[in-house]
This record gives C-alpha cells, sequence and structure tokens, in this order.
C-alpha cells in the first residue's frame, strides 16, 4: 500500500512536471479506483511494469483511456473488456478462470493435496511398521 | 522371519520409487523450461484474430479534408502496416515492403501511427510508399482499437475486412512468402469462387 502511494504520488507529479494531469475530473473514490485499476493492469510495451509503473508512450494512452472510463462511471468488469478485446487477457495482472487456464489456478492445490495424501501414506506405513515392531517379543 | 523380509523389500521398492521422484519432476520441469526458451514473451497473441478489423474513420494522410474509413480497405485480401515515421524498425521493413507493392496482387494499406504529417510525408519521399491509402493516426486511438503495442505492426486481412494474422515487429522475406502470402492466395481464391 505504502508503494502504492509513492507509485500515485509520482504519476501525479509527472503529470504536473509534463502538464498532463491525470486526476483532474475525478472525486476521491474515482480517483481511488483509478489509481487501483492501474496497478492490476499490465503496460505490453515494459511487461514487468503495470501500467501504474510504466513511462512508455502507449502507457499514457491507456492510463488516459482508464481515465476516461472511470470518468464515464463504467464498471471494472466493462473496463476490463475494453482492454482484453483489444490486448488479450495478458494485460490482466489476475488472469480470468477459463479452461485453459483451469491448471494455473488449480494445479498448486492439487500438488499439494497429492503431498498431503504421499505423506498420510508414508506415515500411515511407518506407523503400521511400528506397530509391528512393537508387537514382537 | 521371511515376513519381515518381505516387508523389507516391499519398503525398499517403495524407497527407490521415493528417490526417483525428484529426478522424475526435475524432469518435468526440465522439459517445461526447454518450451518455455523457445517462445518470445514479447509477442501477445492478438485477440482481434478471426474479427472484423476495428472500424475506424480518420484523415488521409497528406489530404486531412478527405476522411479515410476501415470499408475502403474492404473488398480485396489485404495488409495493414501500422507504421511511424519516428520508428527505426520500419525503415527495416520498408524495401520489403516497396518490393511487395510492386509485385504482389494484393494492396497494402497504412496506418501511420502517431507521427507528424510533415514528417511522415518527409519519410514516404525519402525511402518510398508502398501503400495505396494511409490513414493518418496522430493521437493513437485507432492503434488502440486494433490493440497495437509495438511499432511496426502488419496485419493480414481477408475481403470481408476479417483479420486473419497479425505479424508485430519488422517483416521479414521468410514470414511474408511462407505465411502471409500462402493466408492471402487461400482467401483471394474463396473470394473469387464466391
Amino acid at each position: 500500500m505504502k508503494t502504492f502511494k509513492l507509485h500515485a504520488a509520482m504519476i501525479l507529479l509527472l503529470g504536473l512536471i509534463f502538464g498532463f494531469n491525470p486526476a483532474c475530473a475525478l472525486n476521491a473514490e474515482q480517483e481511488k479506483r483509478y489509481y487501483d485499476l492501474l496497478g492490476t493492469l499490465r503496460c505490453l510495451v515494459c511487461q514487468n511494469q503495470s501500467l501504474a509503473d510504466s513511462g512508455a508512450g502507449l502507457a499514457d494512452d491507456l492510463r488516459a483511456e482508464v481515465h476516461k472510463m472511470v470518468e464515464r462511471g463504467l464498471s471494472d468488469k466493462e473496463i476490463f473488456s475494453y482492454m482484453t478485446e483489444r490486448y488479450g487477457d495478458y494485460v490482466l495482472y489476475e488472469p480470468p478462470l477459463k479452461p485453459h487456464t483451469y491448471v494455473l489456478w488449480f494445479g498448486p492445490f492439487i500438488l499439494m493435496l497429492l503431498v498431503l495424501l504421499v505423506l498420510l501414506v508414508i506415515i500411515s506405513r511407518r506407523s503400521r511398521m511400528e506397530d509391528r515392531g512393537a508387537g514382537k517379543p | 522371519m521371511r515376513t519381515v523380509k518381505s516387508s523389507m523389500l516391499k519398503r525398499g521398492g517403495w524407497r527407490t520409487m521415493l528417490a526417483a521422484l525428484p529426478f522424475l519432476l526435475l524432469g518435468v520441469l526440465l522439459v517445461f523450461l526447454s518450451f518455455g526458451l523457445g517462445r518470445d514473451p514479447t509477442l501477445v497473441p492478438s485477440p482481434l484474430l478471426g474479427k472484423a478489423m476495428p472500424a475506424f474513420e480518420q484523415p488521409q494522410l497528406g489530404q486531412a479534408e478527405q476522411r479515410l474509413s476501415s470499408i475502403d480497405w474492404t473488398g480485396t485480401p489485404a495488409l495493414v502496416n501500422v507504421w511511424a515515421s519516428w520508428c527505426l524498425a520500419c525503415r527495416d521493413e520498408h524495401p520489403l515492403l516497396m518490393s511487395w507493392a510492386k509485385e504482389s496482387l494484393y494492396p497494402i494499406f497504412g496506418i501511420n501511427y502517431k507521427d507528424k504529417t510533415s514528417d511522415a510525408l518527409a519519410w514516404l519521399d525519402r525511402f518510398g510508399n508502398p501503400y495505396r491509402s494511409i490513414a493518418h493516426d496522430e493521437q493513437g486511438r485507432v492503434g488502440l482499437d486494433w490493440g497495437v503495442y509495438g511499432v511496426p505492426e502488419t496485419f493480414v486481412i481477408d475481403a470481408q475486412g476479417l483479420i486473419l494474422y497479425k505479424h508485430v515487429g519488422p517483416l521479414n522475406a521468410q514470414v511474408l512468402e511462407e505465411t502471409i502470402q500462402p493466408m492471402l492466395t487461400a482467401s483471394g481464391i474463396e473470394t473469387e469462387e464466391e
């Protein structure tokens, strides 16, 4: 949260310096939504940066676009679909739940279950072995 | 005594399996990693493939009073090339586009992306103009709708204006000959039959 605030402040500062002030027409609630959204969208030019962080020209354009959509009161879902219609699911930092992302979403849990299963088998075997050992004279 | 021995053997089998497990997992990991090596993460698949080209109406480059719209680009399979005078990689692919314009049946349409008219026209004067018509997208609005994230980008469209393919980055002879040309030929034959 702290870094996020820092990013927001940096964007604001840059905006003021370069004469583009994105947060001029938004109320406090909209502004918070705007910055929250920027943090969840990937910049396609510098792929390890979110729209909030990136200094690429395209990120400027997309920020302006998100700003407009927030101003018009579009829902998160509408804004995300605007982005994915153009750039694909890749722009979302959180991938949507779809058949081809099932492995991504459920894989770790399945792996964990498997490990638990293996663990259970080992423990039960060991305890059975110990029982047998204890029963011996 | 016998039972103890057989259970020990069993236990031994279990143990070797367990010991082999990390190597097995390593193998799986290596297979995934080797696939990952061959991928180019900067290539983002376009969600526009198979869909109609996003509609636009823009001034024509150099003739601002004339409007050019996506409807003007339908009716023939074609290439749509997104370029700018400030884009160095566009210079690399330009000779290929020039020879394509001379030799191919299929036209190249241009989207001049985030560029000044004077710069763009000077660039065309210097390097030649392979485009049948050019939409001037000074604000990058058309680029946004087309999902452009790195010029040059080249789209292949069919006669109905559906996007068949997208190439990100400068074109090369191999992509043009082996991927794009067959695609255009196939869709061109289809439209003739219709």
